[in-house]
């Protein structure tokens, strides 16, 4: 209840750690990785999740976190030390999760974070793929006889969570309207949900997937709709840190490899018995052609133990994403071989 | 002589020394975590300045005092979340004085029922947490709220809504002539109060001097809208429709439900406190000065004014001062109910949109430190004013 004291008092810590640890992070260009070393050392990796988003990153009653967010994290925790479930998760803020990162609480951040040039260049972070493409939308009640953008009217009130690329978009996207409004941004998605179900602005704005997962803690979700229009877009990924080149390679190429063996049908089930397969993109994947891992210091199966421990992407946007009734229909997020804009680099 | 002369100077380096050592490991501390910092910052590719607050903020804020869109600087937003923070600090502490001054005194009631009520009042709101009582004003009150086209309308020019409080906004015609003839008022009115004074104490006349003040405040002003050219005329909050049930009012001042709550919330809770400070001054303040009071004929507002308050004062003030402080800081929880304090536009918004944790939170505690300094210089210049003076 009393986050914003809490978030402060993070960010303050967060800050003090920043100034109080010693030397850290590692030497740019060489073959060393002192967050792999201390990773292995700790024997888990240190993952920032979001404080509970379905699909993405949400944690079950008994407190088992789930998600595509946290499927990354595990997959680096399978490539790096073997087994996915050595994962320490920890819950942060949108205001928190920079500071977390760049200060060494945590190594990588899975928290539906949008890639913008000042993030990736200004403060000390690097972005090492997408893991999901979002565009931000505009929810509305029903009844409100409002259902394209071009409703709005001046005077509107649009909740939305505060320090997010969400409230620059808004701004961006009223004013080539030339619509004036009134922006209301809570801190908490929570507080955005009861605030707009109560009535107190006309529409919520935010991801569409959050927007979509968010609808179903309305008190009456049948009495609201997402309005057609995309409005930004949204490249959602994980971060490590600037200046460990090779902890960067590891997280952005544990990702492609999921998405790799999609394309390639390989999956959790079939990955092993591929290792006779002709293709050789497919042995490479699983570990049976090629030293790919010896390139950032891993043992060659580190591709394999994320296939067979975490799934292929499409198994993950299935379980988390499409099963759980938030985007069944994967848009963009779909394979560049079937329509989508999923496309990586070749691993080879 | 010298010898002993000697010997004081020994003691004077004697407590020097440790003094000194303390200084210097503090020093040193604040340059190795200065200097530790500047190195990791380094290391992970992080810039420090302050550089961004002139960079262009473009993030809109709900409400704010003076002109601000996102088109303005980092440094005016942070200006922004300064005024919010003073204004409903201001009205807090206002609203809080107000309330705590007459649930005090309603406290030492003889009648049990107003008694009674006071009492259950202090104990109820000064032991629920704040932040509770903050959501409880946002969220249940605010929900039984109306939306625009139900609203609770104060003779249809002021309106109560959802989605704020509506009401008519001032438009001055010469307003700076109206603003120093309010000045001159309070100029006379001190002459005219000094006069007064000196007319008591040399020859005992009592002149009505309060009367005297107030139709002097209001008369030199109204001369100002009948010969200068001062007009004031207003412009009504109206219904505007945005769609088939989406409905706003347009024109008028809106005043947002956020800082509606957090002004409740605020004046609510540290009234409670005050109201205990006040009771305790006035319990203070010794029976046989009341008595002493009344034996030599001064009746019972005399008494209350002349005698028990000023003592009272003493005691209520410096206690009262760290209510004040905490409403001050209290504030800070602005941030759960969306009202564009300091900390949710500066400390939140900006620096996460900027990611310069270290230099925006060291502005925000620098701001809080001197905004709290300053109500506890202003305080203590009020504790002495009221003070004992020894004649």
């Amino acid at each position: 209840m009393i986050k914003s004291i809490k978030t402060w008092i993070l960010v303050g810590f967060a800050s003090l750690l920043l100034v109080a640890c010693g030397q850290g992070g590692g030497g740019a260009g060489s073959k060393k990785s002192k967050t792999l070393d201390n990773t292995k050392k700790a024997g888990f990796v240190k993952c920032g999740v979001s404080q509970g988003l379905p699909g993405f990153s949400n944690a079950d009653a008994s407190g088992n976190w789930s998600g595509i967010d946290v499927d990354v994290c595990r997959a680096v925790a399978a490539a790096v030390l073997g087994d996915a479930d050595k994962v320490k998760y920890t819950p942060l803020s949108a205001k928190e999760r920079f500071t977390a990162l760049t200060s060494g609480e945590i190594d990588v951040l899975a928290r539906n974070t949008t890639w913008t040039l000042s993030r990736d260049a200004d403060i000390g972070l690097t972005f090492v793929g997408v893991n999901f493409y979002d565009g931000q939308g505009f929810m509305v009640r029903k009844n409100s006889g409002i259902n394209s953008v071009n409703d709005f009217k001046n005077g509107i009130s649009a909740c939305t969570n505060t320090g997010t690329t969400t409230e620059l978009n808004m701004r961006d996207f009223f004013n080539s309207k030339n619509i004036s409004y009134e922006p209301i941004a809570f801190e908490k998605a929570d507080e955005v949900v009861q605030a707009y179900d109560a009535g107190r602005c006309d529409t919520y704005t935010t991801d569409k997937s959050g927007l979509a997962a968010q609808r179903t803690k309305m008190s009456n979700p049948d009495e609201h709709k997402v309005l057609p229009e995309t409005i930004s877009k949204e490249p959602l990924g994980p971060v490590v840190r600037q200046g460990d080149s090779v902890w960067e390679d590891i997280v952005r190429w544990s990702l492609n490899t999921m998405i790799e063996a999609e394309e390639y049908g390989v999956n959790s089930s079939n990955a092993s018995s591929l290792k006779e397969s002709e293709n050789p993109a497919i042995k490479r994947l699983v570990g049976a052609e090629g030293e790919l891992g010896a390139a950032f210091g891993l043992d060659n199966e580190w591709s394999l133990r994320i296939i067979e421990q975490v799934g292929n992407y499409g198994e993950s946007y299935k379980k988390h994403i499409a099963d759980t009734g938030i985007l069944p229909n994967r848009g963009p997020n779909e394979l560049w071989t079937k329509g989508g804009i999923l496309y990586v680099p070749p691993a080879r | 002589m010298n010898f002993k002369k000697l010997n004081i100077e020994n003691k004077k380096i004697r407590d020097l020394i440790p003094q000194a050592i303390t200084v210097l490991a503090l020093l040193s501390a604040i340059i190795y975590f200065a200097t530790n910092a500047q190195i990791n910052m380094g290391n992970r590719g992080i810039s420090f300045g302050f550089g961004f607050l002139n960079q262009e903020a473009s993030f809109d804020i709900t409400f704010s005092m003076i002109e601000y869109d996102g088109s303005h600087s980092y440094g005016r937003a942070f200006l922004v979340g300064l005024l919010n923070t003073i204004l409903v600090s201001a009205i807090g502490i206002f609203f809080a004085t107000i309330m705590g001054v007459i649930v005090g005194i309603s406290r030492l009631s003889d009648n049990y029922l107003i008694a009674k009520v006071a009492e259950w009042y202090v104990e109820i709101f000064r032991n629920i947490p704040l932040i509770l009582q903050i959501f409880f004003w946002y969220f249940a009150a605010l929900r039984a709220l109306p939306l625009p086209e139900n609203a609770i309308s104060f003779y249809d020019i002021s309106f109560l809504t959802i989605k704020g409080w509506y009401v008519p906004k001032f438009v001055w015609a010469n307003f700076n002539i109206f603003l120093l003839s309010v000045i001159a008022a309070f100029i006379a009115i001190y002459f005219i109060n000094s006069y007064a004074t000196k007319q008591r104490e040399q020859f005992g006349k009592q002149i009505p001097s309060t009367i005297i003040s107030l139709a002097t405040l209001i008369f030199i002003p109204l001369t100002t809208f009948l010969f200068l050219g001062v007009s004031l005329t207003f412009e009504y909050p109206v219904l505007k429709q945005l769609s088939p049930t989406v409905f706003t009012y347009a024109g008028g001042v809106s005043i947002i439900p956020e800082l509606i709550a957090l002004a409740l919330a605020l004046s609510m809770y540290t009234a409670t406190f005050i109201a205990e400070n006040v009771r305790a001054g006035i319990l203070g303040v010794g029976k046989g000065q009341k008595e002493a009071a009344a034996s030599i004929g001064l009746n019972k507002n005399q008494i209350l004014k002349l005698v028990v308050m000023p003592q009272a004062l003493r005691i209520i003030i410096p206690p009262t001062t760290n209510q004040y402080l905490n409403l001050t800081k209290n504030s800070s929880l602005a941030a759960a109910i969306a009202y564009p304090d300091i900390v949710l536009v500066f400390a939140g918004t900006a620096l996460m949109q900027t990611g310069r944790a270290i230099e925006i939170i060291s502005i925000t505690m620098l701001t809080y430190l001197t905004l709290s300094i300053s109500i506890s210089i202003f305080m203590n210049w009020y504790n002495k004013k009221m003070a004992i003076k020894e004649k």
